[in-house]
């Protein structure tokens, strides 16, 4: 797996550029070009002066040559200008697969003859893994396939497919046994049963998604080209009517002479709305300049005016809606055990704890309940570990120590409490249905009560969405949470909707199944596990710390990797489609002159 | 204007905006099926028709069915209108013996009379005997006005409904449009009328000594009917003398109150509303006026209503009657100017050629601006006798595609094409969603829209084109040059918009016009109708979205300029060229005194 490193492909790459260069001429082939019959038509028209042009040459036809030539000259430009610019986005799009296809890496695996530390490897490619193979993957290795742990446990970072930092837990047995190829064991050593054949894998089926997933016109795009075609339509009328109009006044006052081909070809062309077709990338191009300042870089200037259209924003919460981390809002005693005790243990078990969650059981503590309690001088600092999930300090003959409530039952079981406080489950139950997440705290083999950390839906964030659905867009909330803590923070944060325990091929459902409806459809994302999404999304927000796939698999990439900047965008999006309508405007009003 | 004239456009207008809020309300009533003071009366014919046509009034249908619906009933009646035109010297009432139509002609009329357009290629008196006129065109007056009503009642339902694809019983709105609406008002209009001297019998036509005999230079005509002509090749004339008339008769006045109500337009006489027996005096100008106008106006009231928010039905009736007062005012002004041709001859006067002195210059313009507004097409003024600019003025109004009130439920549904388009543009011009009534417009809904409103000017552009290339078309040009242009512009126009008045000057009874008029009068008609029922069909479909700040709201005045803007510039962009080699190279030609 390739690091992120690789700055987004430019919008003016050389090789890109040739490529065009060679597919636009490919593409005057009128077989091709029907699909946009403005640009047909001019094509014809092209065709025509070309013909006539000859025939000033030859002498056939009474229009001098410079005229007829220069008219042509101009009409092939339009179109060659216009297959230019499609030759140039359809080459981005091949690009971006080509590059997927790169980032599919052949690390060498372990395999194992028999599903046991200590057993016999073999040394084998990626590729070659099948079925039921037993891998083992230690410390700073790359997983190469996907598959279950079946023995061990380890920290493993699964930035890569996420996206998110942190590292996750992955252990056999439970539902925390499934591992995917190309992420990394950070500490222990697992042994991995392969569940998937090369070509089977996670990565293989975001690129057949990503491939499968195609952008599409936008709903206005694809009206406002009926309106078009119309247009062409009817001014192509025009100008053929003109001709035996033309010629009947002439015949009946025997003056003047009738209106040369050339001339209504010409005529037509200005009639016609080519000027928007011509001009729309410049919107584009000014659009894109303008998200610049906001650090964002716009791939294509479609994704701005895409994103004035936009009606449904997917935000994935973390981030975007909640702070990143949770953290301590209160503490609740169990097993007739005081507030101030329980907040004592707490401050203890997490007074070495340097992860945000850990800190703000400090602050909680330190604020509320005024405690101000050093590092005791013999404070032994206990790490969290894959195998027992908790963390805590040893001091003054103590063992304090706070983890998820199975941990730490199994943890004071172990030291030969079998008597857990009756009220704890209810306890940890009613803070998980609040959509937090409950810490059990203990000292020793007494369970004090529980820590309660929540996800904090940033300040202003209800006003946002509130704005946003006045403006008519609909705001849908993806995580990864269980139903029952999304729904608490969809509530929280005034979303209109949520996906929970969203996987990559529900993500993309949900795309397609607003875009059915005829929505507009936003989102960011981070991890390769977003990169088909972001491929199907109308506009695709890739945050710049994202993974290689997720960020070409985007339309957009923010540099600040700031998911609220989404909204930002939208807002540019919305000031975007007005020059577009004033091109409209222009246009039109052209015509009328 | 004198202060006759002013009185006399001012009072039409204030009356018209007086009856449109209640016959508006109450057209709403009858097709939601709610009680009406008439229902006492009506309800049990109106369920004795159900009962004995096999109508279940409760089973609506999709917009398939509907149009189906609409389309099997138009072809029914245009078969039968057919039928009896061929055969009308089988049929009673028929004093004159007047013989069968032609059948290119009869198709003509058959197909004219059922798509509401009237275009008339023989003269009344000529050839429809008193059975035609009566059971033949005057049914067919009331029930091609019913069927673009309900159309336009279907369409207003989809924009009402939602999440159904249910739009209504074609037959029961049908039902409920003549009983309720057609019958009651025209048979009112039709007594006034007679009140005011329009005729009503079924007697042959009366000879009547002339009170100054008339002589005249008649053509000799040799063996087999063709003019004689001498050595040089001027015709033979003769001097003849005319010492009596032949008056025509017929049941004119019930005729005549559908005709103006119904926006068909199709006179009894050649001359029709300028013909005496049908227009007797200034209150009958009135009268009529206020007929043509009364239901495609009162229809955007119903609308409005329908749609929960009457400002919306205000708003399009105040676009229709801007545009109309505008195009009022040009060819009153054009008129009055007169022509300087004339002047210069050191005659001062406003243009009266091919106006009737009753009427005066105000009633002929109201009337003529009103009958081409709206698809109505009854002339009481020669049209083509109007200049060259006040000719431009009823020209545009057809060519605007009939939206000027437009035809009864045609112009309303075309108009509402128009709103989306307008809807669409300015959604992109200033950031909005395109939503009219809590309905998003997408790609279908523009295309329908479109097809809705382009199908006539395509159809007078071709079409007008192939005419200046035929040479049977070009040999029917009785004024050859622009003006000429301007008379084949406006026969076919007439036709395409369903319209049905005619600039004259054309002799339109050849198959040139008699078969390619059929083909658009029958596209014109009906392509527009089947693409707002679809689209109607497909709005149904959609949920509401509530306003916010993103919509666009279209029950503004900014709206409803917009609109007017965009209604312009379609007409202009399409039209600019052919009107600038037909009237405007005339009016420049007519200054320039060549």
């Amino acid at each position: 797996m390739s690091k992120h490193t690789q700055q987004p492909q430019s919008v003016f790459d050389a090789a890109l550029l040739q490529g065009a260069l060679v597919d636009c001429f490919r593409k005057l082939d009128p077989r091709t070009l029907w699909r946009n019959p403005v640009m047909l038509c001019v094509e014809i028209a092209s065709v025509i002066t070309l013909i006539t042009f000859v025939m000033s040459l030859a002498g056939a036809n009474s229009e001098p040559a410079w005229f007829t030539g220069t008219v042509s000259l101009w009409l092939w430009l339009t179109v060659v200008f216009s297959t230019f610019a499609e030759a140039l986005a359809e080459g981005r799009g091949k690009a971006r697969a080509a590059s997927l296809r790169k980032s599919r890496t052949d690390v060498t695996a372990r395999r194992l003859d028999k599903p046991e530390f200590g057993s016999i490897y073999t040394l084998i490619g990626a590729s070659q893994l099948r079925m039921g193979d037993y891998i083992l993957v230690e410390a700073s290795e790359m997983i190469a396939g996907d598959g279950d742990v079946v023995a061990g446990a380890a920290l493993v970072n699964e930035a890569a497919v996420t996206g998110e930092s942190a590292p996750v837990v992955r252990e056999s047995g439970g539902d925390r046994s499934a591992v995917t190829g190309g992420t990394s064991v950070i500490s222990s050593a697992i042994i991995v049963r392969i569940t998937a054949n090369p070509g089977e894998t996670f990565l293989d089926r975001m690129i057949g998604l990503i491939e499968g997933a195609k952008r599409r016109k936008t709903p206005n795009e694809v009206a406002l080209e009926v309106l078009l075609i119309a247009l062409t339509l009817v001014f192509l009328l025009v100008c053929v009517n003109i001709s035996p109009l033309s010629s009947y006044s002439v015949t009946v006052s025997g003056q003047g002479e009738p209106v040369s081909l050339t001339v209504l070809v010409a005529l037509f062309v200005c009639l016609a709305p080519t000027t928007i077709a011509a001009l729309l990338p410049a919107i584009g191009i000014a659009g894109m300049d303008r998200l610049f300042q906001k650090n964002v870089i716009a791939l294509s200037g479609r994704a701005i005016e895409a994103a004035g259209d936009v009606n449904v924003l997917l935000l994935d919460k973390t981030g975007t809606i909640t702070h990143g981390n949770r953290e301590a809002v209160a503490f609740v005693p169990v097993g007739g055990h005081s507030e101030q005790e329980l907040a004592e243990a707490a401050l203890m078990a997490s007074i070495t704890d340097e992860t945000p969650e850990g800190r703000s059981v400090v602050v909680l503590a330190k604020q509320k309940y005024q405690l101000s309690r050093e590092m005791p001088p013999d404070a032994v600092t206990v790490e969290f570990s894959a195998e027992t999930r908790l963390s805590g300090v040893d001091a003054g003959g103590q063992q304090y120590r706070k983890g998820a409530a199975d941990s730490t039952i199994a943890f004071v079981q172990k030291l030969g409490c079998m008597v857990v406080p009756g009220d704890l489950t209810g306890v940890v139950d009613r803070i998980a249905r609040g959509g937090a997440t409950p810490l059990v705290v203990c000292r020793d083999c007494e369970i004090l009560g529980v820590i309660n950390l929540k996800d904090i839906v940033k300040a202003g964030i209800q006003e946002r969405f509130l704005q946003l659905r006045s403006m008519g867009i609909k705001t849908v909330m993806i995580t990864g949470d269980n139903p029952l803590t999304a729904a608490a923070i969809a509530a929280e944060a005034q979303v209109d909707d949520f996906l929970a325990q969203a996987k990559p091929e529900e993500k993309l459902r949900l795309i397609r199944d607003y875009q059915e409806q005829g929505f507009m459809v936003a989102m960011t994302g981070d991890g390769t596990n977003d990169a088909p999404a972001l491929a199907q999304a109308d506009v695709a927000v890739a945050m710049n710390t994202g993974t290689q796939p997720a960020r070409e698999a985007a339309n957009i990439i923010d540099l600040d990797s700031n998911p609220t900047k989404l909204l930002d965008i939208v807002e540019v999006g919305k000031q975007i489609l007005m020059p577009r309508g004033n091109l409209t405007t222009f246009s039109i009003s052209n015509d009328v002159a | 204007m004198n202060a006759y004239e002013w009185m006399q456009t001012g009072f039409l207008f204030l009356m018209l905006l007086a009856l449109v809020k209640p016959l508006g309300g109450f057209m709403a009533k009858v097709f939601q099926g709610e009680r009406t003071f008439l229902s006492p009366l009506l309800a049990p014919c109106e369920r004795l028709i159900y009962r004995v046509s096999g109508v279940e009034p409760e089973d609506e249908m999709g917009w398939q069915r509907y149009a189906g619906a609409m389309l099997l009933f138009n072809l029914t009646l245009f078969l039968a209108l057919f039928v009896m035109l061929l055969t009308q010297h089988l049929l009673p009432l028929n004093p004159q013996q007047l013989p069968g139509f032609s059948w290119q002609l009869a198709l003509n009329t058959a197909i004219s009379f059922t798509t509401n357009t009237n275009w008339q290629a023989y003269s009344g008196e000529m050839a429809a005997s008193y059975f035609t006129q009566m059971v033949g065109l005057t049914v067919h007056n009331f029930v091609s006005a019913a069927t673009g009503i309900a159309v336009a009642i279907a369409v207003i339902r989809g924009f009402v409904r939602r999440k159904t694809s249910l739009l209504g019983n074609f037959w029961v709105d049908l039902t409920r449009c003549t009983l309720y609406i057609l019958l009651p008002i025209a048979m009112i209009a039709a007594l006034v009328l007679v009140s005011q001297g329009v005729i009503q019998n079924f007697s042959s036509y009366r000879t009547v000594p002339l009170v100054q005999s008339l002589s005249y230079d008649k053509l000799k005509l040799d063996a087999s009917g063709n003019p004689l002509k001498d050595a040089s090749g001027k015709p033979v004339t003769e001097s003849a003398t005319a010492r009596e008339v032949t008056i025509p008769m017929g049941p004119v006045a019930s005729q005549e109150a559908i005709k103006e109500l119904g926006t068909n337009g199709g006179g009894f006489f050649n001359a029709n509303s300028a013909h005496p027996f049908e227009h007797p005096t200034p209150h009958t100008t009135f009268i009529e006026n206020l007929l043509i106008l009364l239901i495609p106006g009162a229809l955007t009231h119903t609308f409005g209503v329908m749609a929960g928010n009457s400002r919306q039905g205000w708003t399009l009736l105040g676009v229709m009657l801007f545009i109309l007062i505008i195009t009022f005012g040009v060819l009153q002004w054009a008129e009055s100017s007169g022509n300087p041709m004339v002047s210069r001859l050191g005659v001062q006067s406003s243009n009266m050629e091919g106006k009737e002195v009753r009427f005066g210059l105000a009633g002929s313009n109201l009337f003529t601006v009103a009958t081409t507004g709206t698809s109505c097409g009854a002339v009481n003024t020669m049209h083509d006798s109007l200049t060259p600019l006040g000719g431009m003025m009823p020209l545009s109004l057809i060519l605007l595609g009939e939206i000027i009130f437009g035809g009864v439920g045609s112009g309303l549904y075309t108009m509402l094409a128009f709103a989306i388009i307008a809807v669409f543009v300015s959604g992109l011009m200033i950031g909005r969603t395109p939503e009219y009534l809590g309905k998003k417009i997408e790609v279908q809904e523009m295309w329908l829209s479109i097809v809705t409103i382009i199908v006539a000017g395509v159809m007078v552009l071709m079409l007008s084109g192939i005419a200046m290339i035929t040479p049977q078309a070009v040999a029917a040009m009785a004024n050859p040059g622009a003006h000429g242009l301007s008379e084949v512009f406006y026969a076919l126009a007439s036709m395409a918009n369903n319209n049905g008045s005619a600039f004259a000057g054309l002799n339109a009874n050849i198959n040139f016009y008699n078969l390619l008029g059929s083909l658009a009068m029958t596209l014109g008609r009906y392509v527009p109708a089947i693409a707002v029922l679809a689209m109607a069909g497909s709005l149904a479909g959609k949920k509401y979205v509530p306003p916010s700040l993103g919509t666009l709201p279209t029950d503004k005045v900014p709206f409803a300029l917009w609109l007017t803007l965009v209604i312009l510039i379609v007409g202009a962009l399409t039209f600019f060229p052919v009107l600038a080699m037909g009237p405007i190279a005339e009016h420049l030609t007519m200054l320039g005194g060549i």
